[in-house]
């Protein structure tokens, strides 16, 4: 028997192997049979003490997307300075690329350690849903922020801002730059990102009513929250709609992308820009009029308001539930809604007139 | 029809003709002709197309965003042209991109006056020194380039985050006559392109006509016969590795110019384009053969194919899977080239002796 | 067919050094790098349960294993490709391919999950069977294959899906691969993995296909002499490791109920350092599966202690990128020293009689 014919008897015994694992477990699960039973954790278990004190010496452990990102760390540095407040231990881990797999294996890292309070922002709604929840059952409080996971994963989602706020606020910046008619498109981040679809789904509504009637959104576009690529994409834009007289792009990346393409064409003054992006990214661009008003909530604040979360949390002060109260350093008092979400508040407008008064 | 080692015809069939003997550079070179003259078609189809779709592909600003756009991967193509020559490859480039871009910004945020040409040699000698440490591994630890760089690949990304620790460099951070290096224009052709024509310019004419640059391909043909005919491999092996570096130094200093936000995953990935590129370009992986041009005619036309699918409308996703198919078609009709070329060589061998 | 999988030609010292084809199998498997790596392993562990808090718990073991288990998996017949002196640097994409066509099919073809799962190691084999025909039907460089198809197959997963991510497998799937052996803490999902080492190993150090695998690596052409055809083999072993990577995808997709484009990425880079840390030579033709076992759960255990103790993402990079470098230049470095020693000695006895 020759060698290439021992592996390719291999290469049969692994896939009827793989053809036993697969059939042992049972017969013929099918999409339709499956059923949804998600086996998510108890939520919202025992009562509120809405006068219980915040515990001091809460390990809270920080979890962004990713350890090299400048909106995360200014984000978790609000928290840090709200966990000193508060008296508690504050640490910030997490892996170098924004992937859910590495996410799970800090999770549990953190969960091993004995955290009090994780609060993350996750890279997927679900993957981590299972090492979270194995994180709860283990005693630690699970706070969401920027992005969600599956409700039963967590106790509390701290939103950035609702997604209504963000659509009429960009809507409103645009129609305004571009005197309330003409074409428009946005510049989006990856094509699944979940804020950003609902933020383009909400902004299309926003579109449909009375006073933006002459105003068209002609196309969306991806660019992957990718220099190049955002780049890239805003020229086919300018090149394929000849007659667009403005871009939102509700992305940190895509709005700077597309200033600094912006600064350094042709179009620079005539075709309108606007979206979330960070002041200190954006100044140049706003000094040398490339870009007129942009918006966006402060991270500081965000990271912060997840922190008294997660501490109000494990001092059982809240439970999640809907209509809990409870009240967070300077940003003052925040109930929860539905779902166990807190909204941080209305995004805030960044133009040539305040810029320079903020830094992040 | 004498070859300067005795493998004859069948070692020609796996690495195309170094041009140690001369007679049979002719040939060689009208097969490089013939591949950078099917790039121009190739590339020169696209823009018909994609301008047949939409006709501002060929406004003049168009022309002007795809200069830009393309002048950063030629530079790092024709520093790749110059490794892969000698049968090696360097795989950190992006990282070293990444870090040099990164180091650009921060020496403006330490020193905000330092004149935009400073930077530039900084970010260069810095290029150079990653090249260093790739090229002394390889050299004194006689290890294949795909590993160390493999390894320096992290290595160089990790020291980069440490460094950064999250923080993004931005535009207002730098001079404006830096950031004015990233899209100003010279008689309508951007600064960036002009530097990466140089760059193209001087790399083809050393290869073609330096004993040394001679030298390089007959190292990435038979490295063993390289050796036994005198030629100082490890040390052009190093001094290419520098040169190589030193030149995704500048591009890191370009990256900074242009894009002017920075943040430490600058350049992640790019080392797959621009191997890509230099692939596309006829530059044969095995070593032994390819030319600057060629690699920056690849460079030129993957910087297209992105801009075409944007203006086309075509989902962003393919693109990825563009570059691996082209990848395959290029070396896969690298192989068939060079069996051509052997099957003839043999065919004429048999005649002449 | 001529030895040029990779670049750079083996350090002359080691050259000399390497055991014949037939003892190779004997004493790759108890080599000097296997004993020294075992003996790192142990030390790691022995370091870590003393110094880092939390680590010497059961379930912090099930929590490492689980995470070993894709690179485990991958390892295996990695090792065998890189004993023949070829690479293949498609895994991470065959996975994350063969993920996302998993999702797609639950997604919308109403086919049993027990039929797609079969379908993936099948669709995985034919990913890997394009490899081999590159590879050995035209002669190609794996390098160059393989990077080609490492950027088409992740570029073609996220055609499939997007990058959206399918996430409602039956819990009572995902909570499976996840499960530990009753009364222990040791995950179900090791067992598998073991009994394929098994295999593996019993392939490579036990039969006659293990001592044509290290005859290959040592030299194609004294291979062919004896009798075996590289040819198939090779591609053979691309279409175990094209299935072995729909295996892990199907392990990826489940663990983390999410089937996405960009699942395990990079991780190809993880796994080669595996294999190489394990003691196998880039060369080919040398190194054993104990070593490689060892070298995987010693990436693991320097991670998870790392981690334990608040050690920087970023360091992790830096260190997971210097071990590779470590472990090619170390055996190589010794390979040398031993060369030089043993000349030496000779030289000595020489003039001694």
């Amino acid at each position: 028997m020759s060698t290439y014919r021992r592996l390719r008897a291999g290469a049969t015994a692994l896939t009827v192997a793989a053809l036993l694992l697969g059939s042992a477990a049972c017969g013929g699960t099918t999409r339709e049979n499956s059923g949804n039973d998600t086996g998510g954790g108890a939520q919202a278990s025992g009562a509120a003490n809405p006068d219980a004190k915040l515990k001091e010496g809460l390990k809270i452990a920080f979890l962004p997307k990713q350890v090299n990102n400048p909106y995360f760390t200014t984000s978790d540095n609000g928290g840090k300075a709200a966990v000193t407040e508060i008296k508690g231990e504050f640490k910030e881990v997490g892996p170098s690329e924004a992937s859910a797999s590495s996410q799970v294996s800090y999770i549990n890292t953190l969960s091993q350690q004995g955290m009090d309070v994780i609060v993350t922002s996750a890279n997927d709604p679900n993957a981590i849903c299972g090492a979270l929840n194995q994180a709860k059952a283990a005693g630690a409080k699970i706070v969401t922020f920027d992005s969600d996971t599956k409700p039963e994963c967590r106790q509390i989602f701290v939103n950035q801002v609702t997604a209504e706020g963000i659509a009429e606020n960009q809507v409103k910046l645009i129609s305004e730059q571009i005197g309330g008619a003409g074409e428009i498109a946005i510049l989006s981040a990856t094509a699944n990102a979940t804020n950003q679809n609902a933020w383009i789904a909400l902004m299309k509504e926003e579109l449909k009513k009375p006073e933006y009637s002459k105003i068209k959104l002609v196309t969306v576009a991806y660019g992957n929250d990718d220099d190049q690529k955002s780049f890239q994409e805003t020229q086919g834009l300018l090149q394929s709609y000849p007659n667009l007289k403005g871009i939102i792009s509700p992305t940190t990346v895509g709005v700077a992308a597309a200033a600094r393409y912006l600064s350094g064409s042709q179009y620079k003054g005539k075709v309108k820009l606007t979206g979330l992006g960070t002041p200190n990214q954006m100044r140049e661009f706003v000094k040398d009029g490339s870009v007129d008003a942009f918006a966006l909530w402060n991270p500081a604040d965000l990271g912060y308001l997840a922190a008294y979360a997660g501490a109000a949390l494990a001092s059982g002060q809240i439970t999640g539930a809907e209509g809990d109260k409870f009240t967070a350093g300077k940003l003052g008092e925040f109930t929860v809604g539905k779902d166990g979400v807190v909204v941080l508040g209305p995004p805030t407008v960044f133009d040539k007139s305040n810029i320079d008064q903020f830094q992040f | 029809m004498s070859l300067t080692d005795t493998g004859a015809a069948e070692r020609v069939a796996d690495n195309p003709p170094p041009d140690a003997g001369r007679p049979r550079r002719g040939l060689t070179e009208r097969l490089l002709a013939v591949r950078e003259l099917s790039l121009l078609i190739a590339l020169a189809a696209l823009v018909l197309v994609t301008t047949l779709r939409n006709d501002r592909f060929l406004s003049g600003q168009s022309i002007k965003d795809l200069l830009l756009g393309c002048a950063i991967l030629v530079i790092l193509a024709v520093g790749q042209t110059l490794v892969i020559v000698t049968r090696n490859v360097d795989l950190s480039v992006g990282s070293i991109l990444g870090l040099v871009a990164f180091a650009t910004g921060e020496l403006f945020l330490a020193a905000p006056g330092t004149p935009w040409p400073v930077a530039l040699l900084v970010g260069v000698a810095l290029g150079a020194l990653c090249g260093v440490v790739n090229g002394g591994l390889i050299a004194v630890a006689r290890v294949p380039a795909l590993v160390i760089t493999l390894g320096t690949l992290y290595a160089f990304r990790g020291v980069d985050y440490y460094w950064a620790a999250g923080r993004q460099i931005n535009a207002a951070d730098m001079p404006r006559s830096f950031l004015r290096l990233g899209n100003q224009t010279v008689l309508g052709v951007p600064v960036l392109f002009l530097v990466a024509l140089v760059v193209v310019a001087v790399a083809g004419y050393y290869l073609r006509s330096y004993r040394s640059g001679r030298e390089l391909y007959a190292i990435g043909s038979e490295p063993a016969a390289a050796r036994l005919s005198g030629i100082p491999v490890g040390r052009r092996v190093f001094a290419v590795f520098v040169a190589n570096g030193a030149l995704a130094g500048l591009a890191g200093v370009l990256y900074a110019a242009r894009f002017g936000t920075l943040d430490a995953a600058a350049g992640s990935g790019l080392e797959l384009q621009v191997v890509a590129a230099a692939v596309v370009g006829g530059v044969a992986i095995f070593g032994g053969s390819g030319s600057a041009y060629g690699a920056a005619l690849g460079a030129v036309l993957l910087t297209t194919i992105g801009s075409s699918l944007a203006v086309l409308r075509i989902d962003p996703f393919w693109q990825q899977a563009v570059v691996g198919a082209l990848i395959l078609a290029a070396i896969g009709l690298d192989r068939l080239l060079a069996l051509r070329v052997a099957a003839r060589l043999r065919g004429r061998s048999a005649h002449g002796a | 067919m001529a030895h040029d999988s990779l670049y750079a030609a083996p350090p002359s010292g080691a050259d000399t050094e390497r055991p014949a084809g037939r003892l190779a199998g004997l004493r790759g498997a108890l080599g000097t790098w296997d004993t020294a790596i075992v003996a790192a392993l142990v030390v790691a562990v022995l370091l870590a349960g003393l110094s880092v808090q939390n680590f010497a718990t059961g379930r912090n073991a099930q929590f490492l294993l689980l995470d070993l288990v894709p690179l485990a998996l991958l390892a295996l017949p990695m090792t065998l490709i890189v004993v023949t002196g070829e690479i293949d640097l498609s895994v991470a994409s065959v996975v994350g391919l063969t993920s996302t066509l998993m999702g797609q099919l639950w997604l919308s073809s109403g086919l049993s999950l027990e039929l797609i799962c079969v379908l993936v190691v099948l669709i995985g084999a034919v990913l890997g069977a394009v490899n081999g025909v590159f590879i050995t039907g035209f002669g190609l460089p794996s390098l160059a294959v393989t990077i080609g198809t490492l950027a088409l197959y992740r570029g073609l997963s996220f055609v499939v899906l997007g990058d959206q991510a399918v996430a409602d497998f039956p819990a009572s799937w995902t909570a499976a691969v996840v499960r530990t052996i009753p009364g222990t803490s040791i995950p179900v999902a090791v067992v598998p993995v073991l009994l394929l080492a098994l295999v593996f190993g019993v392939v490579l150090h036990a039969t006659p296909v293990g001592r044509a695998l290290y005859a290959m690596g040592n030299n194609d052409e004294a291979a062919t002499f004896a009798g075996v055809s590289v040819a198939r083999t090779k591609f053979w072993l691309f279409v175990v490791s094209g299935a072995v990577g729909g295996l892990v995808g199907i392990f990826w997709t489940l663990r983390y109920a999410s089937a996405r484009g960009d699942n395990a990425t990079g991780l190809e880079l993880t796994v080669v350092t595996a294999v190489l840390l394990g003691g196998v030579s880039i060369f080919g033709g040398r190194g054993g599966l104990l070593g490689v076992v060892a070298g995987v759960l010693l990436l693991g255990v320097l991670r998870n202690a790392l981690q334990l103790a608040d050690v920087d993402a970023n360091a992790l990079t830096i260190v997971t990128g210097s071990l590779l470098i470590v472990s090619v230049v170390l055996p190589n470095a010794a390979a040398d020293l031993r060369a030089r020693l043993h000349r030496r000695r000779r030289r000595a006895h020489l003039s001694a009689s």
